[in-house]
């Protein structure tokens, strides 16, 4: 098996925790770690399964940097909005 | 021509720039901004369709530098049409929410959901609001499968700081909500894109239409059923359909109308072009599960819409409703292309009629301070234009003729007559019955003489304006629509 194989597997490992996090767990800090191992196992299979014959490919690196802003961003806006709610002292009837 | 003078970039640029400007300034400013901003973005769009028309699809590559390496942005006729939605809603939309703020900040106490807090100001709105049209404008022209996925998560972002504008325990609820299933949602499509990197390694559609030709490997199958489900939870389809009422049903009225009108709009655009396109192979397969939930989506958001007693609610059910529309046309997709200009048809007219539904609810909340509907009682007499407006907004939804609903559900009828199934009739016009007794719910109401201790606020006339041009232009759209059906035809 070549490596660019290996981070892929476990690229679709991640990805499938976090899925499962995403749904699964109830409470919202959870959640959000549970988007960003989602994210980084999307980036690992985008960079694995993008090499060729060992050789690594730059263009699914720079997309992977792009993802990493984009995600860094929604992260900052997710932890926002829970201190919000949590500043709001909502902690029965309206959660989500 | 020079790259300086084309239309494509700047539909782009030109919200980044008057996002930032109204970031820095202040929302006085930035809502004059937004105005004159919207007012060019809508001359060039115009511009671009009349050019388009002339000499067929433009291709612009970014910085010189041209797929695959560089980001190629396409403005086919499907993508134009999209634009010129935007910015024909949007244009009216900020007028209108120029003084929706300042009415609703002098308004006493508002008590209803979605209404703006004294201390949370609108200041947020006009950059947001720019950062949102630039990352719809950018989507429609994107063309290659990565940068589609930067502008969702750009649209995301803006759309999600702007449910949760007012700053409301039950706005931050919905607002995190709609982020958490929206982010789940683009690591699905994400997660598709590396699957089809990693098959053809390339993203641009242009190149991976051929590439995946009729047989795809099962890889394919895999990432178009990722990003498909991904995308159907971005357009609130049903059973995906749980996030939208809190979002769209409890924001302030000027970002519902954007959110309904304009922001699922651009997911469904994107399934659109991704089955016909690359993923046109799997289309067969999963265009009568579309169509299915499509019903369904009729069926079940406008008999939730016929429950609520909420008025806003009310509305952002007729979008989940509506929405199920738009995925009736996969089933009958052909080479006529009937189908496809009944989607575009109802996309545009629906954009307008529900950016005008909102508006006119927000001017009713506004006036009687309340967010139900037995609170209607007596205003047809105060506030006549915006219960016209309503109504003509109603016409299109429920598909009367001249109106553009209408042109869009002819259509639609038209190609499942031509294709011999029948049974999406039933569907079809069984949906006009049921937006029909909503829609007359809310009219009949209004009708109601008002107990003796009703209080009206005043309401700027520019709001009741405002709402009824944009009811008129989805009524007018069915008297044009040859223009937009010769756009369409630009590819």
């Amino acid at each position: 098996m070549s490596t660019g194989l290996l981070y892929a597997m476990t690229g679709v490992l991640l990805f499938v925790l976090g899925m499962g996090g995403l749904f699964l767990r109830r409470a919202l800090m959870t959640k959000v770690l549970a988007f960003n191992i989602q994210g980084s196992g999307a980036f690992l299979v985008l960079v694995g399964l993008g090499q060729r014959s060992g050789i690594p490919d730059p263009v699914p690196q720079a997309m992977v940097l792009t993802g990493i802003v984009v995600s860094v961003a929604a992260t900052a806006l997710a932890l926002a909005l829970i201190r919000r709610l949590a500043d709001n002292d909502m902690g029965t009837g309206d959660e989500p | 021509m020079s790259a300086w003078l084309d239309p494509v970039p700047w539909l782009i640029l030109l919200p980044l720039i008057w996002a930032t400007l109204a970031f820095i300034l202040g929302p006085r400013r930035g809502g004059r901004l937004a105005m004159a901003g919207l007012a060019i973005q809508l001359g060039l769009a115009v511009y671009l369709a009349t050019q388009m028309m002339a000499t067929g699809p433009r291709v612009h590559s970014l910085g010189g530098w041209g797929a695959p390496l560089g980001i190629d942005l396409l403005a086919d006729g499907l993508a134009v049409a999209m634009l010129l939605l935007t910015q024909i809603a949007a244009l009216p939309l900020v007028i209108y929410a120029r003084a929706y703020f300042s009415a609703s900040s002098t308004a006493s106490a508002p008590q209803w959901e979605g209404a703006p807090r004294r201390m949370v100001p609108s200041d947020q709105f006009w950059p947001l609001t720019g950062f949102l049209l630039a990352a719809l404008n950018a989507l429609f022209l994107s063309a290659d499968l990565f940068n589609l996925y930067v502008t969702l998560e750009l649209l995301t972002l803006a759309a999600v700081g702007l449910v949760a504008l007012g700053g409301k325990p039950s706005q931050v609820v919905a607002a995190l909500r709609y982020l958490l299933v929206s982010l789940a949602a683009s690591g699905a499509y994400l997660m598709g894109v590396a699957l089809i990197y990693g098959t053809y390694g390339t993203v641009s559609i242009a190149h991976l239409t051929p590439l995946i030709g009729t047989q795809p490997p099962p890889a394919i199958w895999l990432a178009g059923g990722l990003m498909m489900t991904g995308l159907l939870a971005k357009t609130a389809l049903f059973p995906f359909h749980f996030w939208l009422p809190p979002a769209h049903g409890g924001a302030a009225a000027p970002v519902s109308a954007l959110l309904s009108a304009l922001v699922v709009k651009a997911s469904f655009y994107l399934v659109l072009r991704l089955l016909l396109e690359p993923l046109a192979p799997m289309a067969e397969a999963v265009s009568w599960l579309l169509g299915l939930l499509g019903a369904a989506a009729i069926l079940w958001g406008s008999w939730q819409a016929l429950a609520t007693r909420h008025l806003k609610r009310l509305v952002a059910w007729s979008t989940v409703a509506q929405l199920g529309y738009l995925f009736l046309i996969f089933p009958l997709l052909a080479p006529d292309g009937l189908a496809l200009q009944a989607g575009v048809m109802q996309a545009v007219s629906h954009g307008l009629a529900k950016a005008a539904m909102f508006t006119a609810v927000g001017v009713l909340m506004l006036a009687t301070g309340r967010d139900t509907l037995d609170g209607l009682a007596g205003v047809a007499g105060r506030l006549p234009l915006t219960i016209f407006a309503l109504g003509l907004a109603g016409v299109t939804l429920m598909g009367l003729p001249p109106s553009g609903g209408f042109l869009a559900k002819w259509l639609l009828i038209d190609a499942a007559l031509g294709q011999g199934q029948w049974p999406w009739l039933i569907i079809i016009i069984g949906g006009g019955l049921l937006t029909a007794a909503y829609v007359f719910q809310v009219l009949r109401q209004s009708f109601l003489t008002a107990p003796e201790s009703t209080h009206f606020q005043p309401v700027p006339r520019s709001m009741e304006w405002t709402a009824f041009m944009l009811a008129a232009a989805s009524v007018l759209l069915g008297l044009r629509g040859v223009e937009w059906i010769e756009l369409l035809a630009v590819v």
